[in-house]
């Protein structure tokens, strides 16, 4: 079963936080005594975060601007060093590898971002941008490499005559085919998209899905999908970690989730979506907004706009624990 | 068609004729809007639906004689209340805009200036149209704070606009549009960069306003679901036309145009999960170098010879219309 291989990225308890805590010396105590210097104020955007993602999954990452999804996505794409925790590719510690070892490593995960304009360097033709990473690393030559090219440029659906232009020539579709052709020319495994359809129209973005589908059976790609597009999540993951405010509320597989959500939160998202075929909705909204990272609610992230809130939720953090096989959620009121 | 002025109730709020903005530019005439007519009654929502490049801000925009150069309405009429807007002199739509008529654009800090508090631009909001002393003024703002659900409005109202989230942001630049109670909104995408949970939220706050103001509201967008809940009559534009149009359960429901079938079609709630979904092949036209005729017909699966000339108006249903020669639900699959 897939509970006993070794899963492609696991992540073992892994924080990131920014901004340093000042260092607690006699003389920094004594300036902020004299209100002279103020601690320097720590986010934590990643709160010890367990993920694994086996072979041929597609994952989805969900939650709301500022929940720390598009960080842990950049960690587990190598983009970001972890601040605390442990994370292995192919059940190997990134900290035990050799410089050299990482280096391959890395390439077998890569990241294709949300904003396709900003994400190419303008000044670079498409062939530069695409084939540039292969050529360093040894993937083609320069013999093979307009061949090399064009063939990726092919597979992610652009003409190969396109290789001598400029990012600007292109549409906002194109340009993430573009970046698609970049991330696959290395030959990864893994697939970090982070909001990779979310700046692109109905009709092109249903392009860009199909597309995604169609590698993954091609080349038996392992996507980790970040969106805050529940419609889109639901369509094209196995399963979906849900995050609120850097810690992971819920996490089960796509049908579960969306069946029979159990934190308040995920049934509380999902009840929000605007849906097509519903007509004339009322919407009842969640109260509040999400409180800030700086100055986070203590023990459980989400009471103060829970409607199930107890007292034990304002002290204690709950944690992940199996509500029936292979749905995890971390809420106190399931051990009641 | 024209009504005569003493049935005031049969009067809509707005009703454009035949409206046409062009861009001038250096490349050539780019014809953002092409003979657009929409009509919106007193306490409906309009939801106008297209992708980017399809004119439905520019046809907004020019709702309210908001076009720079080197755009500028070249034809049709924009009738609010059945006086004509593209006439009036600058300061007679001044006198219009924010008060009778408001907009709320996709980022507040459109709306928002950065360098003042929010009260003093609030203040300044509601004495540009009404003779109030700046304490009454305040006090009004105050209280249109709180009916945009707005917590604590006294101390937003202290606040520069970067001291606020995004969706307090766009809550504030909403009640800025709110001030004077004005007959018609037109809203530009005012809760796409926003997360789900707070577009509910002022969706659900905009939706109590237009029931009990009976405003009328012009919905830009692009998601057809927001639509679906929202608005009582859609229409959907396509490189600067109104392809079709009509209320919100027969335009989604029975789709007539296959530029509308192909939208709801490509939505991943249409599709089987895990199943390719169905596209629309192709991307939309280049303004500057529109082919002659249908604008979807390189894209259509129906496009015959007749598909080279213009298509016209026609009904298709009582007060559903669609521009197409061939119009019709979707083959059978």
């Amino acid at each position: 079963m897939r509970s006993e291989q070794i899963p492609l990225i696991e992540l073992n308890q892994v924080s990131k936080t920014f901004g340093k805590p000042t260092p607690d010396h006699s003389v920094q105590r004594l300036l902020q005594r004299l209100q002279l210097s103020r601690a320097k104020p720590v986010t934590h955007a990643v709160d010890r975060v367990d993920l694994r993602i086996h072979r041929g999954e597609v994952v989805g990452l969900v939650g709301e601007s500022g929940c720390g999804k598009s960080t842990l996505g950049r960690m587990v794409a190598g983009l970001l060093p972890v601040s605390s925790g442990t994370a292995s590719v192919d059940g190997k510690s990134l900290d035990s590898l050799t410089a050299e070892e990482r280096h391959a490593v890395r390439l077998k995960v890569q990241m294709i971002f949300q904003d396709p304009s900003s994400s190419l360097n303008p000044r670079l033709r498409v062939d530069r941008i695409v084939g540039e990473g292969a050529l360093l690393h040894g993937l083609t030559d320069k013999a093979g490499f307009d061949d090399y090219v064009s063939a990726q440029l092919q597979r992610a659906g652009l003409s190969q005559q396109f290789r001598q232009r400029y990012p600007h020539q292109f549409s906002g579709g194109q340009r993430q085919r573009i970046g698609i052709a970049r991330a696959l020319a290395v030959q990864p495994e893994l697939l970090v998209c982070d909001e990779s359809v979310a700046a692109l129209d109905v009709s092109i973005q249903a392009q860009i899905l199909n597309l995604f589908m169609d590698l993954r059976d091609e080349l038996s790609l392992t996507y980790l999908f970040i969106s805050h597009d529940l419609g889109v999540v639901e369509h094209l993951c196995d399963r979906v970690v849900v995050m609120y405010l850097g810690r992971v509320v819920e996490s089960a597989s796509v049908d579960d989730l969306f069946a029979r959500a159990n934190h308040p939160y995920t049934q509380a998202l999902l009840a929000q979506i605007p849906r097509f075929d519903v007509r004339s909705t009322r919407y009842d909204a969640i109260k509040g907004e999400i409180p800030s990272p700086l100055n986070p609610p203590a023990g459980c992230h989400f009471h103060p706009r829970c409607p199930h809130a107890m007292a034990r939720c304002r002290e204690e953090v709950p944690v992940l624990r199996e509500v029936s096989p292979n749905h995890l959620s971390a809420c106190h009121l399931n051990e009641q | 068609m024209s009504l005569p002025e003493s049935s005031a109730v049969a009067t809509p709020t707005l009703d454009v004729r035949n409206l046409c903005t062009s861009f001038y530019t250096r490349a050539g005439v780019l014809p953002a809007v092409r003979d657009v007519s929409l009509r919106v009654q007193p306490g409906r929502v309009l939801g106008l639906v297209g992708e980017s490049g399809s004119g439905k801000s520019v046809t907004g925009f020019s709702i309210l004689g908001l076009v720079d150069a080197p755009g500028r309405i070249s034809g049709g009429q924009v009738l609010f209340k059945g006086r004509d807007l593209t006439g009036l002199s600058p300061a007679q739509l001044r006198d219009l805009q924010g008060n009778r008529i408001a907009m709320i654009f996709q980022d507040p800090m459109m709306t928002l200036n950065p360098v003042l508090r929010v009260d003093t631009q609030m203040i300044e909001a509601v004495r540009a149209h009404r003779p109030l002393s700046k304490r009454d003024a305040r006090e009004h703002a105050a209280r249109t704070l709180a009916l945009m659900g707005i917590p604590s409005p006294e101390e937003r109202l202290r606040a520069y606009p970067h001291q606020l989230s995004g969706g307090m942001r766009q809550r504030v630049a909403i009640a800025i549009a709110l001030l004077h109670s004005p007959d018609l909104i037109i809203a530009d995408e005012p809760t796409t960069a926003l997360d789900v949970t707070i577009q509910a939220q002022i969706l659900s706050e905009v939706q109590k306003l237009v029931r009990e103001h009976g405003t009328s509201l012009i919905w830009i967008t692009h998601d057809l679901s927001v639509v679906a809940g929202l608005a009582d009559d859609v229409a959907v534009m396509y490189a600067g036309r109104i392809v079709e149009q009509g209320s919100v359960d027969d335009v989604l429901d029975r789709p007539q145009h296959p530029y509308t079938q192909g939208l709801i079609d490509s939505l991943p709630s249409r599709n089987r999960r895990g199943q390719r979904l169905r596209q629309i092949p192709g991307m939309a036209p280049d303004l500057l170098s529109m082919p002659a005729g249908c604008a979807f017909a390189a894209r259509c699966s129906r496009a015959s010879h007749l598909c080279a000339e213009d298509p016209p108006l026609r009904d298709v249903g009582p007060g559903q219309t669609v521009r197409c020669f061939h119009p019709g639900a979707a083959d059978a699959q």
